[in-house]
């Protein structure tokens, strides 16, 4: 029987780590998710997990300590934020080039300055090209879910790649839910052990890991991630499917919220996608056709999927919640406008940038955005095509 | 300890031959001596700062190195072999692990004293079982010969090449034995190629046997950076001891020994004579450097023989 729990995310992916019991995890603490190792510091002080926990002194040491550990054959993770995550910038290019899989429990938080405690996605996009696979959830559930699910897309042969699951700073990570547990016999049945097949500390067969190799090499290690990259795709949806076979919870890249027949429809990643869902819920009661993607794996990246979803959409808006800079859109409507210029559809796109540094997002700020969209089916007057919500302009 | 040299040069070597460092660099000598000190049943993993060891002796697709290698990156020797050794304690504990390993961490002048600082002051606090080398050429000798923490007063480097206005580096350098050992720490000597390998085989066994966390400084000099006469190598390490600008010394459970009194204290112009790098102390005019200099050399040796007679 499932266990059902009130539990904050911080907590529920603080079980999830107790229940798989890693072998290391180096981390260092960080707000807003400081409480993920301090929550497993007392299971294992009292008992509950055995992992080795190193208490290092950075997170550049904690994702360091990360790839010495995994480089050496362990199960291997770490929890951080924001800056935090920054500060491992570097290391994260080398624990995926060097195919270890590595889980990181990531608190989405603002990245400095000015200094914020808060909930965007500036931390995890500014690592999107670091060779991480990043998946995001909206709740509880799904952060507990999603880090259940980890290891399995990591570890396959025909990915091995390090893992962020992701969710929102103190939205999820600290406000308290209803969640369903599984088990414990059954989280470490599913799990499974970790057997890689070369390591540092496997017996009789000394292994070299991290070598210097330039221009005659350098280009196929980048090739064989890309294609771990493309593989774990499958590998996700496979993953997804046991996991919906043992819950009864269904996960894929994306989920689509009444957007089957949508006119007007949001793409949104995290927390806020909760609350776009009754601001959808509340424009369909007055008849109209409002919907909703929300994208759950943003690496790899399921574009083909995305603009098939997206395909009979009038108007669109991407929900960034962060800033790129580029005087066009956030990472996400980069990628979604890219997916649908490849698949050839093009509805008309407005990009916003919104929530930054926690400001709030309320089912009124969301429905003023499809308000917009649907202002612009009726003028067919795009307007500017780069907006910031719910921001203060003088 | 009875040290037989033929029998310890005679151990199979773990650093096999064709890489690509320098004739002459101190680095491998002292990387090959290090790893004497390792009882041939054992196994070891190696962690490697970025450096010149690291880029001449594992280029992809080849391998200098006969144990198990790990290379991260130029400013977390300290911490990878942290998460290496806090695996081998998982891996032994839940019997996915039967040999026995020991933890060796190697890192040049810059990737110990500057950028790698925080990574192995971490390492050493939290009390891993791992040694944690230095090959101390003072400089940034990978990237052309720029100033460390590590390079002695008045050098000239890159960085602070002597000119109209300019003596070379204007500080003295940092030591950071005495730094290590204030954490603490089981073990922390520092050695060079002396006495046919005798002191520092001695000190490199202790520091791979001793339980916990230990830190060796190996003065190793870099012809191209020192600018000396290549084969002149063991001659310049034992003038750095004679002058006593380079003391052998350990610091072991707080207990603070000198290994090594010269005789007759030698000048340090002998030292600074036959390295380039130097050359300008000797110019008319500079008299002055050198006092200084020496003054430095003596304080330092001084203070040293202090804490030794505690």
């Amino acid at each position: 029987m499932a266990i059902r729990e009130r539990l904050s995310g911080n907590e529920a992916v603080a079980i999830a780590i107790r229940q798989i019991n890693p072998d290391v995890m180096p981390a260092f603490p960080i707000t807003p998710s400081t409480e993920i190792p301090q929550y497993f510091s007392s299971y294992i002080a009292n008992g509950k997990a055995d992992t080795v926990f190193i208490p290092v002194e950075s997170e550049h040491s904690a994702m360091s300590a990360a790839i010495g550990a995994s480089a050496a054959g362990a199960r291997t993770l770490t929890a951080t934020s924001s800056c935090g995550m920054a500060l491992m910038w570097e290391l994260l290019y080398v624990a995926a080039s060097n195919r270890l899989p590595i889980a990181m429990a990531l608190v989405n938080r603002a990245l400095s300055g000015p200094i914020n405690i808060n909930c965007d996605h500036s931390d995890v996009m500014g690592a999107r090209d670091a060779g991480w696979l990043q998946i995001f959830a909206e709740n509880n559930q799904e952060a507990y879910d999603n880090f259940v699910q980890a290891y399995r897309i990591a570890e396959h042969k025909d990915v091995r790649l390090p893992i962020m699951i992701c969710q929102d700073g103190f939205i999820t990570s600290h406000a308290v839910e209803n969640i369903e547990l599984i088990e414990d016999d059954k989280v470490k049945a599913f799990v499974g052990e970790y057997e890689p097949e070369d390591y540092l500390l496997k017996d009789g067969e000394p292994f070299h890991v991290g070598p210097y190799a330039v221009s005659n090499y350098y280009m196929e290690a980048k090739r064989a991630q890309a294609e771990g990259m493309k593989n774990a795709k499958q590998v996700i949806l496979e993953v997804a499917k046991e996991f919906e076979a043992m819950t009864g919870r269904s996960y894929g890249f994306f989920e689509e919220y009444r957007l089957e027949d949508a006119d007007y429809a949001i793409v949104i990643m995290g927390s806020a996608a909760g609350t776009a869902k009754d601001a959808v819920d509340k424009l369909r009661a007055q008849g109209i056709k409002a919907g909703l993607l929300k994208v759950r794996v943003f690496r790899p990246f399921p574009a083909e999927e995305i603009a098939k979803a997206l395909t009979h959409v009038k108007v669109l808006a991407c929900m960034d919640r962060t800033e790129s800079f580029n005087n066009e859109c956030g990472p996400l409507g980069a990628e979604v406008k890219s997916a649908l210029f490849d698949a050839g559809c093009a509805p008309k796109v407005i990009n916003y940038v919104y929530g930054l540094g926690g400001r709030d997002v309320t089912v009124e700020s969301i429905t003023s955005v499809y308000e917009e969209l649907i202002k612009i089916d009726e003028t067919k007057e795009t307007g500017a095509k780069y907006r910031y919500l719910s921001v203060r302009e003088d | 300890m009875a040290y037989n040299f033929k029998e310890i040069m005679n151990q199979e070597e773990r650093l096999a031959p064709g890489h690509r460092m320098c004739a002459g660099c101190g680095g491998t000598i002292a990387v090959r001596n290090v790893l004497r000190g390792l009882h041939p049943e054992d196994h070891a993993v190696i962690t490697c700062a970025t450096g010149c060891l690291e880029v001449s002796s594992f280029t992809y697709p080849y391998t200098a190195w006969k144990d198990s290698f790990i290379h991260n990156a130029f400013e977390n020797a300290g911490a990878t072999c942290s998460g290496v050794e806090a695996a081998y304690e998982a891996l032994k504990r839940r019997g996915k692990v039967k040999d026995n390993y020991k933890f060796i961490a190697f890192g040049g002048d810059g990737g110990t004293y500057d950028i790698g600082f925080q990574s192995l002051s971490g390492a050493m606090e939290r009390g891993h079982d791992m040694v944690y080398v230095c090959y101390d050429n003072g400089a940034y000798m990978n990237t052309g010969i720029q100033r460390s923490s590590a390079t002695p007063m008045y050098a000239d480097t890159t960085t602070t090449p002597v000119g109209s206005e300019s003596v070379g580096k204007p500080q003295y350098r940092k030591d950071i034995v005495d730094i290590i050992a204030a954490h603490n720490v089981p073990y922390a000597a520092q050695t060079t190629f002396v006495q046919n390998f005798k002191d520092m085989h001695i000190k490199a066994e202790k520091a791979i046997y001793k339980p916990g966390a230990a830190y060796l400084n190996v003065m190793a000099p870099c012809p191209r950076g020192w600018r000396y006469d290549t084969p002149q190598i063991i001659e310049i390490c034992k003038l750095a001891v004679e002058t006593c600008y380079w003391p052998l010394f350990e610091v072991e459970d707080g207990k603070w020994t000198l290994n090594y009194e010269p005789k007759k204290k030698l000048p340090i112009e002998d030292f600074l004579r036959p390295q380039g790098r130097f050359k300008h102390l000797f110019k008319k005019g500079n008299e002055e450097l050198l006092v200084k200099f020496q003054e430095e050399v003596d304080r330092r040796w001084e203070d040293l023989l202090y804490r030794c007679a505690r």
